[in-house]
This record gives structure tokens, C-alpha cells and sequence, in this order.
């Protein structure tokens, strides 16, 4: 019974399949995938801008939306009716072409960095040798896009918008990857779905041996994680689109359906960073505990990708933006030393394997949560200093 | 033939083409992009995964990227200074890179290709890679390493700005550059703010 | 019709080896120059990809692996040095760098 429930979405593919003739199955699975990733995904986005809506709503002590339909849960279908029938304006002066390929030219990698990720037990859509550096490979071709984007758009806040955009995409890209290299090295693959094999089982038949719960996984992930709120244009790091100072950057000569689409991979890419993020540190579709594996796996993964995408919402209700020097300051000098100290860790790590005395186990993982613990220390006193002294505000008073 | 192959081959030469006769310096640069997203394409039809990847990483993320960084640094009138069509220099070109085409087909025209040593086209995992690169390649490696440290240095080194506040002010006037904060208006403003 | 084999591939090459160089000549920008000379070298990878993979070999592959490597120091350096040519002349135009001649 679980198995068959853990195996519902296979099932039912290789099911719906058996009916077209031979030849045509393979190309027919992989349409099938292909649907049920953009189906699935387009739901969760759907999901997602409401939630993100009604929790923003409750931090900053109001409803949020709450007219269309029940609690305004309608609210997604409402912006998305609003959203086509909306007249597509192009400036005059924009590149017409190029103004019209940006939103394709980013929704299309981020299409592809989906179909990397295993979704469950036997549920990736593409399995890959080099899953991993596909997904960066694919992703680092959103910056070109912004670029087009803030350029064909022929106006100054488009242009600085794309140009923050991609100075700080490039700035932040170098500690994501660094971020994922250690868990590369313990697992000594670049597949994806190797990966979360590599995770699974227990310690003692009752902790999980997520990357998370290792000094170098639980830096790393926190790593990951500030740089893929990066990556994905989020507050607190969201000056590309600022709509306070640069109203909505790259994207503001964009309306319709195109700036929907904009709207729509921005948040796929959201989903596909923490996708990545639970593959790689949460162990992917594990179960946490031994007796919850009745559980189906793909329910696991989504539950913490909703876990992931609930804590970029905090952040989001949290945090004020930086400013764009900080910004670079704290990529360049906190986060790149850091991801580079946590590869050091790792193999330190990895050759401590050998002690097996008594307690070597407890020993190890105190010995390099230290060494991380160390340059985090003076590294951030580091980012402090420097800072200007507090200012006084005396009209303001 | 493979129509996949063919589709990939007519994309590629017909968006270099397209970088090599276009005005428009960042629509040359993005047809440029094509280009190398078709070579990468090609690459891994050819099964070389992981170069094929690389190169997308390499050129279309980060390469593409700063080219298209320095068009706008260094923007100019540009239209007026390219070639006219026909001048010295365009005849001059098509001849040579009209030798050289012909050279270079009738080399291929001319090999006796060996049958391919496999039927079955072999699947080169990214481990194997890894294992030649820390194997047979390793001085390789370690000099390419060297020489990425000494270049970013070096990149680092030649693009700095001049100590000479002047001249700097000067350019970021000129340039209407908006990235960068200039230190001192900054301090004026918060002297004005008191 | 024939399968695709490795004359195809270096047909492709040589053609896209051409194209490169007629931008190298022709060509008046910097940046354009430097993206055509760009276009060569991966030219040149395509051609060692297509023996690599004929040939049942590797080094093709590791090779190309090399110079992308050091293409992309290649870039780095050599669009630093643009940015500060134009920064002196205020040109990124090869007619205007002719103070070495007399």
C-alpha cells in the first residue's frame, strides 16, 4: 500500500503510457513529465503568491487580500484573468525584438533547471551525469536576460535595474556554487539523484544522515540559502527591482502578459534554487525519522520545499534591503572566504573518517564546526568595522 | 543526416554570421551568445557532457556577460566609424578568409577519416574526466590554475581606476556611469542631512 | 543519407573558424574583434570535441576543457585592458590606437 503510494505518479505515467503504440512511448513519457512539471509548478506558483501575500499580510499586522472568493483564496485566479486581458504595452523606442525574447529567454532555463530535480523515489525527469553543473549551466542564462530585458527597455531605471541586477547575480553566483561543492565532494557525484541516495539511511537506526546535521553541511546550507535569496532577486536583497527607488528595474517597462511571465519565472526559479537546496542539504525525498517512511517520498520533498519557500517569506516580512555597497561587501568578503573555509572543512571532514577511538564521532564534529566557527567570527567583525557612526536625526525628533 | 544536427549546425553558423555583419554592438554581442549556446549544443550531441556544460557556464554565463558589460563601458558613435561595404579592407578580408575556407574544406575533402572506433557512441561520465584531469593532466591543471589566479590579478590590476580624483570624476561625468557611489557625495550628503 | 560523421563536425568548424576570422579582418570594434577571435577558439574546441568523440578518446575533451579555461583568463584580461584604453582615448576603435605608428 505505501509502495503503491509512494509510486503513484510513476504508476500512473508508465499506465497512461501502455496505451499508445511503441513506438511513441518514449516521446510520450517525456511529454508526460514535461506537462506534469509545468502543471505542478504553476499550481505552486499560483499557491505560493497568495500565501505569500496573506503571511506578508499577518507580519505586518494586516488581512491582506480577502475579497475574491473565499479568504481571497481566488486572489491568483483574479491577477492572472487581470494580468492577460491587460493591453501589452512597447515603449516606442525599445528593441522590439529583443524586448519581446527577454521574458522567453528566462522562462526557458528555468523550465529546464526544474526537470532536473528528483521530485521522489524514481521521479526525475531527466537524469543527467553532470545534474548539477547542467542546473548552474542553464541558470547563469537568466543574467542575459535581465540584460536584455533592462537594455531593449531604452530607459534609465530599466538599465540601472538590470545592471544591479547582474553585478550583484555574478557577485552571488560564485558562493552558491562554492556552497554545493563541498556536498559534491562527500557524495562524489554530480548526479542529483545519487545525491539523495548518498543521504539516506540512519545513524544510530533513528537520526537522518542529512548533509544539514554536518558542520560543513549546516554551513554550507546556510550559505546556499543567502545566496540563492540572492540569486532569485528576494528581499532583504531585492535592489534590482526596488520599486521604492528604482521602480521595479528591469522590469518596468514591461506589462501584460510578459511581465506575468517575468512574475512567473522569477518564483519558478525561486522553487527550483530551494528544490536544489533541499536535494542537496535535507536529503531530498528522505523521510526525517525511520517510522514516518510510510509517507509517500514526493509528499516529503514538497513539504520542505513549502517549509523552504515559508522561511523566504519570513525573510521577505523580516528584513530591510541592503544597500548596494553592503551588498557587495558582504558577497565578496564574507560569503566567497566562507564557502572556500567550508571546502577546507569538509575534506578535514572527510579525512577524519579514518579515527575510530571512542568518541572520534563527537570529537570531529566539534573540532570542525571550531575551525568554521573561527573565521565566521572575525570575518563578520571584519564586515563591521568600517561602518559609519550613528547618525542624528535632529529635525526628525 | 541527424535533422537535430542540422537544425543545431544552420542556428549556429547563421547567428555568427549575424554577430559578424550587425551594427548594433549588443545585438552582435547577443547573436554572439547563440552562437556559443549552439557550439555547447553541439557538444553535447556529441555526448561530451560535461565540456558541453562548461562551455555554457564559461561563455554564455560569464563571458557573454562581460562583453556585453564592456560594450556599455565603452560606448562610442560607433555606427559612423564601421566599415563602409565595399573599402580595402573588406576585399582584402574576403580573400583571405576566402583561401582559408577553401584550404580548410579541401583538407576535410581529402582526409581518409577512420571508421569511428565505436558503433555505439561511448558514455563519458564526468568521473572519467576527473580521473584524467587528476591523473594524466595533473601539472596541466595546476598551471591552469596559476595562470587564472595571475590573470584575475592582473584583470583586477589594469582596470582600477587611477588614484588621481580629478580625471576620475572627470570620466564618471562623461560616462553618466550610475553603479558606482562617488565616496565624497556621499559624505556631503549626510554633511547636508546634519 | 549518410549518418552524421566527424567530416560533418569539422565542416561546421572550419566554416565557423572562417566566420571568426573574416570578423578578426573585416571588423573596425574592439569588443567585435575580441568576440570573433573568441569564435575561433571555439571553433578549434568543436573540432577536438568531434575527434574526441570518433576516436573513442579523451584527451579531445580535456583539451577543450583547457582552452576554455584559458579563454576565459583570455577575456578577463583582455577586456580589463579595453575598458582602460577607452578610458585614455575614448575610443574602443582600432583606427584610433595608431600612436605606435609614425
Amino acid at each position: 500500500m505505501t509502495g503503491q503510494l509512494d509510486q503513484l505518479f510513476v504508476s500512473l505515467k508508465q499506465w497512461l503510457v501502455s496505451f499508445l503504440p511503441q513506438a511513441a512511448q518514449p516521446m510520450a513519457g517525456i511529454l508526460l513529465s514535461i506537462s506534469a512539471i509545468i502543471g505542478a509548478f504553476a499550481t505552486m506558483f499560483a499557491i505560493t503568491t497568495i500565501m505569500e501575500r496573506k503571511i506578508l499580510g499577518r507580519i505586518q499586522n494586516r488581512l491582506g487580500p480577502n475579497r475574491v472568493g473565499p479568504f481571497g483564496l481566488l486572489q491568483p485566479a483574479a491577477d492572472g484573468i487581470k494580468m492577460l486581458t491587460k493591453e501589452d504595452i512597447v515603449p516606442f523606442a525599445a528593441d522590439k525584438l529583443v524586448h519581446f525574447l527577454a521574458p522567453v529567454v528566462l522562462i526557458i532555463p528555468v523550465a529546464l533547471a526544474l526537470a532536473m530535480i528528483p521530485y521522489g523515489r524514481n521521479m526525475t525527469a531527466v537524469d543527467l551525469d553532470a545534474g548539477i553543473l547542467f542546473f548552474f549551466a542553464v541558470g547563469s542564462a537568466t543574467e542575459l536576460s535581465v540584460f536584455m530585458a533592462g537594455w531593449s527597455s531604452q530607459n534609465k531605471y530599466s538599465l540601472v535595474g538590470a545592471m544591479r541586477a547582474i553585478a550583484q547575480m555574478i557577485s552571488y553566483e560564485m558562493p552558491l556554487v562554492l556552497s554545493t561543492v563541498s556536498v559534491l565532494m562527500m557524495a562524489g557525484t554530480l548526479s542529483l539523484p545519487l545525491i539523495v541516495q548518498a543521504q539516506s539511511g540512519y545513524i544510530y537506526e533513528i537520526l537522518p544522515r542529512w548533509n544539514v546535521f554536518t558542520p560543513w553541511g549546516l554551513a554550507g546550507f546556510v550559505l546556499f540559502m543567502i545566496a540563492a535569496t540572492a540569486e532569485s532577486n528576494r528581499a532583504p536583497f531585492d535592489l534590482p527591482e526596488a520599486e521604492s527607488e528604482i521602480i521595479a528595474g528591469y522590469l518596468t517597462e514591461y506589462s501584460g502578459f510578459k511581465y506575468a511571465l517575468f512574475f512567473m519565472a522569477e518564483y519558478w526559479g525561486l522553487f527550483a534554487v530551494s528544490g536544489l537546496a533541499v536535494t542537496l542539504f535535507l536529503g531530498g525525498w528522505n523521510a526525517p525519522f525511520p517510522f514516518l517512511q510510510w509517507v509517500p517520498s514526493w509528499a516529503w520533498f514538497f513539504a520542505k520545499l513549502g517549509t523552504i519557500i515559508f522561511g523566504f517569506i519570513w525573510v521577505r516580512g523580516t528584513l530591510p534591503r541592503l544597500r548596494l555597497d553592503q551588498l557587495m561587501n558582504f558577497a565578496w568578503k564574507f560569503l566567497l572566504p566562507m564557502s572556500l573555509i567550508n571546502i577546507v572543512v569538509t575534506a578535514m571532514w572527510h579525512f577524519s573518517r579514518v579515527f575510530q577511538f571512542v568518541g572520534a564521532r563527537e570529537m570531529r564534529w566539534v573540532l570542525c564546526a571550531l575551525v568554521l566557527a573561527i573565521p565566521y567570527f572575525f570575518l563578520g567583525r571584519a564586515l563591521g568595522e568600517g561602518r559609519p557612526a550613528k547618525r542624528n536625526y535632529k529635525f526628525a525628533e | 543526416m541527424d535533422l537535430a544536427f542540422i537544425i543545431i549546425a544552420v542556428l549556429t553558423l547563421a547567428s555568427a554570421v549575424a554577430a559578424m555583419s550587425l551594427r548594433n554592438l549588443v545585438h552582435c554581442a547577443l547573436c554572439m551568445v547563440m552562437t556559443f549556446a549552439g557550439i555547447a549544443l553541439t557538444f553535447l550531441q556529441l555526448n561530451a557532457e560535461f565540456v558541453g556544460l562548461a562551455q555554457l557556464l564559461v561563455y554564455v554565463g560569464a563571458v557573454a556577460i562581460l562583453i556585453v558589460f564592456a560594450i556599455l563601458l565603452t560606448r562610442s558613435e560607433d555606427a559612423k566609424k564601421e566599415v563602409r561595404f565595399v573599402s580595402s579592407s573588406t576585399v582584402v578580408g574576403f580573400g583571405v578568409v576566402a583561401l582559408v575556407a577553401v584550404s580548410l574544406l579541401a583538407a576535410i575533402q581529402h582526409t581518409q577519416i577512420l571508421p569511428p572506433q565505436s558503433v555505439v557512441a561511448p558514455h563519458v561520465s564526468v568521473k572519467r574526466i576527473g580521473e584524467q584531469l587528476m591523473t594524466n593532466y595533473v601539472l596541466p591543471l595546476e598551471v591552469i590554475g596559476l595562470l587564472l589566479t595571475a590573470a584575475m590579478i592582473g584583470a583586477v590590476v589594469i582596470a582600477m581606476r587611477e588614484p588621481d580624483p580629478a580625471d576620475s570624476v572627470d570620466v564618471q561625468q562623461r560616462n553618466g556611469s550610475p553603479l558606482k557611489l562617488d565616496p565624497d557625495s556621499k559624505k556631503t550628503a549626510v554633511v547636508a542631512n546634519e | 543519407m549518410k549518418p552524421v560523421g566527424l567530416e560533418h563536425y569539422l565542416v561546421v568548424s572550419g566554416l565557423l573558424f572562417c566566420l571568426g576570422l573574416w570578423g578578426v579582418i573585416v571588423r573596425r570594434n574592439l569588443l567585435i574583434i575580441y568576440m570573433s577571435l573568441e569564435l575561433m577558439l571555439n571553433a578549434a574546441n568543436l573540432a577536438l570535441v568531434a575527434f574526441s568523440r570518433f576516436n573513442n578518446k579523451l584527451d579531445g575533451q580535456v583539451m577543450v576543457f583547457f582552452v576554455i579555461t584559458v579563454a576565459a583568463a583570455e577575456v578577463a584580461v583582455g577586456l580589463a585592458l579595453i575598458v582602460a584604453l577607452y578610458r585614455k582615448k575614448q575610443s574602443a576603435h582600432v583606427e584610433d590606437l595608431t600612436t605606435m605608428k609614425s
